[in-house]
């Protein structure tokens, strides 16, 4: 099996820049933070200065250092969140979609059912059931969005599943006599692998917003750091009117940051599964030096020959400089 | 008609979940919440709401069955309980709020909807050209939290330049009624969260369509289209109605999402549609009145899901002969 490897577009590069730059921030955040982030050391309300990157909140704690060790608590949820819910996805899709029959009937109304049941309304009454000691735990919330998260991708997983289990190889190591669970794991899972991907950066997508929502209207424990609670801070004490873009906007660009790496990530996917979404990584000007027509023209999906795949890498490299 | 059939059983076991949930959730809290309930209300409570949390806590002496169908029963008559905060009936608080959600939330998913795949189609069409350039910051504007972005142009575009009026649905000073001023009045108020909710929704329909014509353009049908020398409106039109299809088999998984997003855009701007409710609701443990906002959010969502489907079905004659999956 060949492993996963993603056209090289700007979009793409960009997409791991992000990602890369943030998940380096989960790791040493806490660790460069300059100030303990709870702690009400300073002058309230100060405006972003030498000192304080980002300015103070209103109790005088230093907002830089919260985006700091915020990044952690947002991250690891997200990531839990969206690998759990990926799990589960992947053994109801998978399994409905190779097992077929009643199996199939009945793990398709389930996800079915979870589908259209709203998410955050649901992720909200669940919540707020909760006993207040495990709303800071973590693994807990994750646990509850993963709950809220799994169904689209367990549906997409298993339309992929459907089509796979009458392909030919698969055929033939059912005639050979291999084992169910070998069929399912050997055979059929690495060519799921590019739409699992692509569940996976859904799924955290999803709880990163489900979680950072949930901290924003204050369901999460109040007292743990993530962008979520400093937009809840923030918004409690009335920055976003007074005029203290540097308390509520930081935080939520950071999230929209790695939502929009996420996304660019998962065009390399899309281009990856539906090669007529690819462009090669060429820009039109490279597109006319290599003799292609600037414009996709109609029923005509432009093939890339030897040559001049060969050449991509270079062309690729000029583009990031 | 089997698909509908399908798809109305699908929606009533959903809602039976819903309903399930809400009475189910209440009975698995550890230790006494009925106690720490009324004790974190502090408020005046009078005998006959604390009655209604027990009740709604299962501290009867019935059994969970018997529990069970005087929930389902009472929820049937229209009565989902008293509101501890707020004292009165939950659905005579619904409904005063309801009209406002489904007003904001549905026109603006409409809009949306209609307006994104729309660009999504022209960009499609048009791939490779300088509209690309569209792409990456429609991304971004669909990772922003809807919450963050109502935030942020409440500040911007009401508070610093005062384009349009924040906070609320409608000026006191008009009176509320069939006449023009207020209607007037309404529809400027919701101007600016409106423009919010699309603008965060729009970009998940625009990439979506985008990809579909793109993949569609391909096939060989819209090629014998442009042979057989149509116009290009024509094949355009051609080619987007087939290309909508899995937009409008997405609107039902789209809409719970977008409807989840909308709901903090009211609280943003203070919108009295549920989004404030339902948060009022949650900061004061009011139990009645969340399970009551959620179940109402959930049929909504459902029957919006419904008229989905028969939009798809109405454009696709194929599921009108077979059983969709």
């Amino acid at each position: 099996m060949k492993t996963l490897r993603l056209p090289r577009s700007p979009k793409v590069l960009a997409g791991i820049g992000i990602l890369g730059f943030f998940l380096l921030l989960t790791i040493i955040g806490p660790y460069i933070a300059p100030y303990n982030p709870s702690e009400t050391l300073f002058i309230p309300n100060m405006g972003p200065s030498g000192a304080h990157w980002l300015g103070t909140t209103s109790l005088g704690q230093d907002i830089f250092s919260q985006l700091l060790v915020g990044a952690r608590a947002t991250m690891v949820v997200a990531l839990l969140a969206g690998l759990v819910a990926t799990f589960l996805a992947v053994v109801i899709g998978v399994t409905a979609g190779y097992f077929g029959g009643k199996t199939d009937d009945s793990l398709t109304l389930l996800s079915n059912v979870f589908l259209a049941l709203p998410g955050l309304p649901l992720l909200i009454v669940i919540d707020s059931y909760l006993p207040v000691g495990s709303r800071s735990n973590a693994f807990i919330i994750g646990l509850v969005i993963s709950l809220t998260g799994w169904a689209w991708g367990a549906r997409v997983l298993r339309a992929q599943t459907m089509s796979l289990r009458n392909r030919d190889f698969v055929e033939a190591a059912r005639i050979i006599g291999e084992k169910r669970y070998r069929i399912m794991f050997s055979e059929i899972a690495p060519n799921l692998l590019p739409i699992l991907a692509s569940s996976l950066l859904f799924t955290v997508l999803y709880s990163i917003g489900a979680y950072v929502t949930l901290a924003y209207i204050g369901l999460t424990s109040t007292s743990v750091w993530n962008w979520g609670t400093m937009l809840y801070w923030a918004q409690s004490n009335n920055a976003p009117l007074s005029g203290e873009w540097y308390w509520f906007v930081p935080p939520g660009v950071c999230i929209a940051l790695v939502g929009t790496g996420l996304a660019l990530l998962n065009f390399g996917i899309d281009e990856f599964i539906n090669p007529r979404l690819r462009e090669a990584g060429l820009t039109s000007k490279q597109r006319r030096k290599l003799g292609l027509p600037r414009r996709v023209r109609l029923g005509l999906t432009p093939v890339l020959r030897q040559p001049v795949t060969t050449r991509v890498p270079a062309t690729a490299k000029s583009v990031s400089q | 008609m089997l698909m509908i059939s399908r798809r109305l059983g699908l929606y009533l076991l959903t809602a039976w979940v819903a309903v399930t949930v809400n009475f189910v959730l209440p009975r698995l809290m550890p230790g006494n919440p009925i106690q720490n309930l009324i004790g974190k209300i502090q408020s005046q409570v009078t005998p006959a709401e604390i009655n209604a949390i027990r009740l709604s806590f299962g501290d009867t002496k019935q059994g969970w069955l018997g529990q069970y169908f005087t929930y389902i029963t009472q929820m049937f008559h229209g009565n989902l309980g008293i509101s501890i905060t707020l004292g009165a009936p939950v659905t005579s608080i619904l409904r005063e709020s309801v009209p406002w959600t489904v007003g904001l939330i549905g026109l603006s998913t409409i809009i949306s909807f209609v307006v994104g795949t729309f660009a999504g189609a022209m960009l499609g069409w048009t791939r490779g050209s300088r509209f690309d350039s569209l792409i990456p910051t429609a991304t971004f504007f669909q990772a922003v939290p809807y919450f963050f972005l109502a935030t942020v142009m409440l500040l911007a575009f009401g508070s610093d330049l005062h384009w349009f009026p924040v906070l609320g649905a409608y000026n006191q000073t008009v009176t509320p009624g069939w006449n023009w001023p207020y209607v007037l009045n309404v529809i400027r108020y919701a101007e600016l969260p409106l423009i919010s909710i699309v603008l965060s929704s729009i970009a998940g329909w625009m990439l979506g369509m985008r990809n579909m014509m793109i993949t569609m353009i391909g096939e060989d049908f819209v090629l014998m289209a442009v042979a057989k020398g149509l116009p290009r409106r024509k094949v355009i039109f051609h080619a987007a109605r087939n290309a909508v299809l899995p937009s409008i088999a997405n609107l039902s998984l789209a809409i719970g999402l977008v409807v989840s997003g909308a709901l903090l855009v009211e609280l943003v701007f203070n919108y009295p549609g549920v989004g404030d409710l339902l948060l009022q609701a949650v900061l004061n443990a009011d139990y009645p009145l969340i399970q009551g906002i959620f179940l109402v959010i959930t049929l909504t969502v459902l029957a919006a899901n419904l008229i989905a489907d028969f939009i798809y079905l109405a454009l696709d004659p194929r599921t009108r002969t077979e059983a969709a999956v």
